[in-house]
């Protein structure tokens, strides 16, 4: 089988191996870990016609510079609005490309966005736990933190040069200055002129923001009760606030049991998005219902199954791309040879 | 609590079962009967849960059930019969108190007006009891601590923090499983690993274990680490 080697030139900080994550040991302080922005990181699989799930790069604002050793590999990149460059020549910031020995693959932030996933043609080699490779931040457990100098090896590569292709990523994907949230399950610890505050005004990401979560910056919500409420689960997106009235917005590594009360949570479907934000950049809240919410889960979930079927569709030789344009167009050439 | 148990919707894919709000034996044995109620009789679309203090976490799968579904789920697992809660082992776990791995064992005498040895005897005389994993993997909060080495957290952390340390605080104590700041009181250092590293059990505790600890030499500790 053939192997392509990869040497990284340059991590920025929190860049780090992820696939789907490991569901299941929350009770054992294990969060779910996975990528910051699923959706992406789902996108660069089915573009390669990779089964869903396997391990990837996490690439974060910092950047990361990967040079091809050894070997050949088709590679996808997708997630936010990265400048992506093979070798210098610009592709799109979601893209599938073939990187080869000599070659270098640059990916830097761009106009938007704060992290991107890379999926290999093959099965990227990376230190497993409890049956995942993706990275724990707090512990390094699972593939761990990508450094300089990092050796990568991706067995069983393989060039889909069928697959190359620019992808539009879908407008839903990118932040607005509006995050849904649910509230509780500790709203009762706030008065209802902090929960009006919550409700109306205008957040910031500050810059204490990595894969365990965002502080924000923003009204004060102090806390009417007193604090003596045992520590209980969190999910990821779970606003917290502490003692201090300043909220924090917990993420893929977040931890498993909070003190502080939850205002509310940022509901599964919208964190992608969320995360996709800078720090500095502004936001309101908007209140869902927990049904309401729900319901937002599962029309995200249909559309993101749209677009993941199409995106899986392989591009093809240059007369299936031209008949799939015909296709589309609704114009059929009606010539045979 | 005005009412209990109460049944809380937490963002599109969780409920929290509400039991009480305190630390309290009795209502963390209620927690944990639900939660082997749960294991025996998986509520459909559930993914996982997670037992707490006073209250246990659904999560679920939103194409699959939704909040009222599992809630009323949960409420009917409630209302059967109790069933004995799920089995507990009891375990135990070694600690060397040695000087250079208890920084903190000089500092607990002085303000509990008791010596060093006293201390570590309290410490060794306590039943402890896993209530929940929480903050990093493998982070057991077990209460128990006896009363006369109870002492409020620290003013400053401590930073970078061995892995292994067993620290206290207040009734809680716990083995700690990387390197980390904390704010706790650190009296001794344990060579028994709570991430075992076998994969059919890589977590030594089930919540709920009760849990003794036991005084070893320094042979003993530096033979298991």
């Amino acid at each position: 089988m053939s192997r392509a080697v990869l040497r990284v030139m340059q991590a920025g900080p929190h860049c780090s191996v992820q696939d789907a994550g490991r569901p299941g040991h929350m009770r054992f302080g294990v969060p779910g870990s996975g990528p910051m922005d699923g959706f992406g990181f789902a996108v660069a699989h089915a573009a390669l016609g990779n089964p869903f799930g396997g391990a990837a790069l996490e690439v974060s604002m910092g950047g990361l510079v990967l040079e091809c050793v050894e070997g050949a590999v088709s590679f996808a990149v997708a997630g936010g609005g990265f400048r992506v460059a093979l070798d210098g020549t610009p592709l799109g910031p979601w893209c599938v490309a073939t990187l080869a020995a000599g070659q270098t693959l640059s990916l830097r932030p761009g106009t938007w966005g704060s992290w991107c996933s890379i999926a290999f043609a093959g099965r990227l080699d990376a230190r497993r736990w409890l049956g995942s490779a993706a990275t724990h931040a707090l512990s390094g457990f699972g593939g761990g933190a990508l450094t300089s100098g990092q050796r990568l090896e991706v067995e069983e590569a393989e060039r889909r040069e069928a697959r190359h292709a620019t992808l539009e990523p879908p407008t839903w994907v990118r932040p607005t200055d509006r995050v849904p949230v649910v509230l509780g399950p500790q709203e009762r610890f706030f008065a209802p002129e902090t929960l009006a505050a919550f409700r109306s005004e205008s957040f910031r990401l500050s810059d204490a923001y990595d894969r365990m979560g965002v502080r924000l910056s923003g009204p004060a919500l102090p806390v009417a009760a007193k604090l003596d409420m045992p520590s209980e689960p969190v999910v990821k997106g779970a606003v917290q606030v502490s003692g201090d009235g300043v909220a924090t917005v917990l993420l893929a590594d977040h931890g498993t049991t909070g003190g502080y009360p939850k205002i509310g949570a940022v509901p599964r479907f919208a964190l992608d998005a969320f995360c996709q934000m800078r720090s500095g950049d502004a936001f309101r809240f908007e209140v869902l219902s927990p049904e309401a919410a729900l319901a937002g889960a599962r029309r995200a979930a249909q559309a993101a199954d749209g677009y993941l079927a199409a995106a899986g569709q392989a591009a093809g030789s240059l007369e299936q791309r031209l008949a799939r344009m015909n296709l589309i167009g609704g114009v059929t050439a009606g010539e045979e040879d | 609590m005005t009412s209990s148990p109460r049944f809380t919707p937490v963002s599109d894919h969780a409920v929290l079962a509400e039991l009480g709000d305190s630390i309290d034996a009795d209502l963390h044995t209620e927690v944990l009967r639900l939660d082997g109620a749960l294991a025996a009789d998986p509520v459909p679309g559930m993914i996982e849960a997670v037992p707490a203090y006073a209250n246990l976490l659904v999560t679920f799968d939103p194409l699959a059930t939704d909040h009222g579904a599992v809630a009323e789920a949960l409420a009917a697992l409630l209302d059967r019969p109790a069933a004995p809660a799920g089995q507990a082992t009891a375990r135990e776990v070694e600690v060397c108190y040695d000087a250079d791995l208890a920084p903190d064992l000089g500092d607990v005498a002085r303000q509990t007006g008791l010596s060093e040895e006293e201390v570590i005897a309290a410490h060794l005389a306590g039943d402890y009891r896993v209530y929940l994993y929480g903050f990093a993997p493998g982070y057991a909060y077990m209460a128990g601590v006896p009363a006369p080495i109870r002492l409020p957290r620290k003013a400053a952390a401590k930073r970078d923090v061995p892995a292994g340390s067993v620290i206290i605080a207040g009734p809680q104590c716990l083995v700690t499983t990387i390197t980390m700041p904390t704010g706790w009181w650190i009296i001794g250092r344990s060579p028994t690993r709570i991430l075992t590293g076998d994969e059919e059990r890589p977590f030594l505790f089930d919540v709920g274990d009760p849990v003794r600890f036991r005084r070893i030499s320094r042979d003993r500790f530096e033979a298991r680490t």
